[in-house]
């Protein structure tokens, strides 16, 4: 975005203490008749099923008052900050601190990540959150392919997180196939699925193809609440088998791991493989997009983002490319699904939510769509700052969906402004993601 | 016979709450360019402003049913206009020049504040009503014993639809407001250099969006009898169906539309299975934009190089 004329001319005449007093009046007037049916009075079922109410105007006082405050705050602040106005290719000094900063950031990240089972080996806690953000960080990159990647909007991602799932656990607890054998079956089946629900939305476009795949998640979730004889609906599927490690299981009998090594028994052994096993997934979604996206395949998905017009007339086939995105996209949520059964040995529809979808796309967008760092710190800031509020409960998706509103305007671009190109001329430079299209489709 | 005449009533009673909710989403889009995923949950937000007013008006002792029911309509439509009015100023306004994405997302989010917000504030419990429109005709008695029957309920909430869709036509095609709208749906840039505060009527169009879902919200808890804090997530997704699939920016197209999945959603549960009528209605969706990609009464779009 270039110079707002507007803004600049806001910032010049500096509004003053009235002007800050008033704006807070009128917000907190809008406040109170807002909050006053909702928070002024609270509803309940009575003791004989009718309805009874009560009100409460002390939160609703305390609320009111909150606003007027705030707004104050909100208004300083502004000022104080002043328009912001965005560059478009990153000046040099810049470039060569991200550069520097760059080359540094993922590796000590990666080695961070492989010590965090050894440094934190007694915190059983700080070990299942490394796993709930690296699937997470796995889902980001997956869906990498297609919305930042192919620039193909997808709502409904979560479907093929089920589909590798549900694939695992049926096939484990029926067939009493092993892990290793279903986590390529479900990447597979996640993939085919991938494929049918891209063939009817290879002609939509845009907010047409965000509300099908929307739909089609939710088609998903729907079939497996109601199948119940195959999915166990609502109930989900219990007893699904743990990992072994190549065969060798990590139980505490005579053929466990921790047996055939002579060493003692622990619960914990079976966490930092299972956090060793997320991480080498997460890290092969990565390679294979790092490596996708320098073939031709790749290119092509880039391409299709920037001009799907342009492609067409450079003979580019945008059938097999949109497939292939989804395709790839998909079986990585199916491995990543997969990996969720067997941590969990329980699943149920209930962990298919839009709200997973709405998450992970979220986690992509603040990532700077197509950066596979940004999603990684994205993921890390989103399940990070989403486990931080463990304590407020009930407040905890209040505070995750302002959250994500407050980011968005702040960092419409995401966390990561900046993007490195995959092809250039002469010199490499990054360039902000302003530059960088969304795609149409 | 008579057990479809049933299931045509009802599916068009389901449907005019659809279409309601409907042609908020389908003016936004028009207007912005952006699907608002909040509006669900404001259609929720209207439904509980309406529980609670006519909570507070009975608790006053009135007990004229029609005058309750007029009080509700206003001060559910006006309350949910203002909170209308907020989201977009506080979530979409900042993001209007930014790109696509953004303001999609920050609307999921916003989506996720106003369910939580009515969660912590009202409890996570069902809220029922008892009856409040009671009674009905006998239409017609056929010779297996089935009735058919029309429910005065079932007569508010179509004449209700009607009267808001005749004013809302006439608000579009014969006001100020109404030209201003469509100037802004052709061209914002254009309409702005002719005089037409843009920020003003793209706030006023979520406004009115507002009002007609709290309209949706008090029929739906006249008709059903009760509220729950989730009730505008399927009920926004089937609403922004009817208006894709009545042709996203045609304001005849969302009722059509929002009717078409209403009667789908009723027929399918009477005739197949009640469990698989979202994936009915879902399935058709994908069906009718496969062959249809601009839906019923949409315009194609005219792709510029």
């Amino acid at each position: 975005m270039s110079v707002n004329p507007a803004a600049s001319e806001k910032a010049s005449r500096i509004p003053g203490v009235a002007f800050i007093f008033k704006k807070a009046l009128i917000s907190a007037l809008v406040a109170l008749v807002l909050f006053s049916l909702m928070i002024g009075v609270r509803t309940e079922a009575g003791p004989s099923g009718q309805l009874i109410y009560w009100t409460r105007f002390d939160d609703l006082a305390a609320m009111v008052a909150t606003v007027f405050g705030g707004s104050i705050v909100v208004e300083l602040l502004r000022q104080w900050w002043g328009p912001v106005g965005t560059v478009r290719v990153v000046p040099p000094p810049v470039q060569d601190a991200l550069a520097v900063a760059g080359r540094w950031v993922a590796p000590v990240l990666l080695i961070f990540t492989f010590l965090v089972p050894v440094i934190f080996y007694n915190e059983r806690y700080i070990l299942d959150l490394g796993i709930l953000v690296l699937t997470y960080v796995m889902l980001g990159w997956g869906l990498n392919v297609v919305v930042g990647l192919a620039g193909l909007l997808d709502l409904g991602y979560v479907a093929f997180y089920a589909v590798g799932a549900y694939s695992y656990a049926l096939l484990a607890t029926n067939f009493g196939l092993s892990f290793w054998v279903c986590l390529p079956l479900a990447g597979i089946l996640a993939a085919f699925w991938g494929v049918l629900l891209g063939f009817p939305v290879l002609r939509l476009r845009g907010d047409y193809l965000a509300i099908v795949t929307l739909a089609f998640g939710e088609i998903i979730r729907l079939v497996i609440i109601n199948w119940q004889s195959l999915t166990g609906g609502p109930n989900g599927v219990t007893g699904i088998p743990r990992p072994t490690m190549f065969g060798i299981p990590l139980s505490p009998g005579e053929d466990g791991l921790a047996a055939r090594l002579g060493i003692e028994f622990s619960p914990t052994h079976r966490i930092v493989f299972l956090f060793y096993l997320i991480l080498a997934l997460a890290l092969l979604t990565n390679w294979v997009t790092i490596r996708l996206r320098r073939l031709p395949i790749g290119r092509a998905w880039e391409a299709l983002r920037e001009d799907e017009v342009a492609c067409r007339a450079l003979g580019i086939n945008t059938t097999t490319t949109k497939l292939t995105a989804f395709a790839t996209g998909a079986m990585f949520g199916g491995f990543a699904g997969a990996f969720f059964a067997t941590r969990q040995g329980f699943i149920s529809p209930e962990s298919f939510t839009f709200q997973e979808s709405a998450l992970v796309l979220a986690i992509v967008v603040l990532g700077g769509m197509g950066s596979q760092l940004g999603v990684a710190l994205a993921a890390l800031a989103m399940i990070g700052g989403f486990e931080l509020f463990r304590g407020l409960d009930q407040y905890r998706m209040l505070v995750f969906g302002v959250a994500m509103v407050l980011l968005m305007i702040w960092r419409p671009r995401g966390l990561v402004g900046h993007r490195a190109p995959t092809v250039f001329l002469e010199r490499n430079q990054a360039i902000s993601s302003d530059l960088v299209k969304e795609g149409h489709g | 016979m008579d057990y479809f005449a049933q299931q045509l009533i009802n599916g068009l009673v389901l449907g005019s709450i659809y279409g309601l909710i409907a042609i908020g989403y389908t003016m936004v889009y028009g207007i912005v360019g952006m699907i608002n995923f909040a509006h669900g949950d404001i259609f929720m937000i209207g439904g509980f402003i309406a529980l609670i007013t006519f909570l507070i008006l009975v608790s006053f002792g009135l007990t004229v049913i029609p005058v309750i029911l007029l009080i509700v309509l206003l001060v559910s439509m006006a309350v949910t206009a203002l909170y209308g009015w907020t989201v977009e100023r506080i979530a979409y306004r900042p993001l209007r020049h930014s790109f696509r994405l953004a303001p999609m997302l920050s609307a999921i989010g916003m989506s996720f504040v106003l369910i939580n917000y009515s969660q912590v504030a009202q409890g996570a419990r069902v809220k029922p009503v008892p009856p409040i429109i009671t009674g009905g005709y006998t239409l017609h008695e056929g010779s297996g014993g089935f009735v058919v029957q029309l429910s005065n309920i079932q007569i508010v909430v179509v004449i209700t639809t009607v009267v808001l869709l005749a004013l809302f036509t006439w608000l579009v095609a014969r006001t100020r407001l109404g030209r201003d709208m469509r100037a802004c749906e052709q061209d914002q840039t254009m309409a702005a250099l002719l005089g037409v505060d843009v920020d003003r009527t793209i706030s006023m169009t979520f406004v009115i969006g507002a009002a007609l879902a709290a309209v949706a919200g008090m029929m739906y808890l006249l008709y059903y009898g009760l509220v729950d804090f989730f009730m505008g997530f399927v009920a926004g997704i089937k609403a922004f169906t009817a208006a894709v699939l009545g042709g996203i920016g045609s304001l005849p197209g969302a009722m059509l539309g929002g009717l078409a999945i209403g009667l789908i959603e009723t027929l399918w549960s009477a005739y197949f299975s009640v469990e698989y009528k979202d994936v009915a209605a879902f399935s058709i969706l994908i069906i009718v934009l496969i062959f249809l990609p601009t839906g019923l009464l949409g315009r194609p779009e005219v792709e510029k190089v």
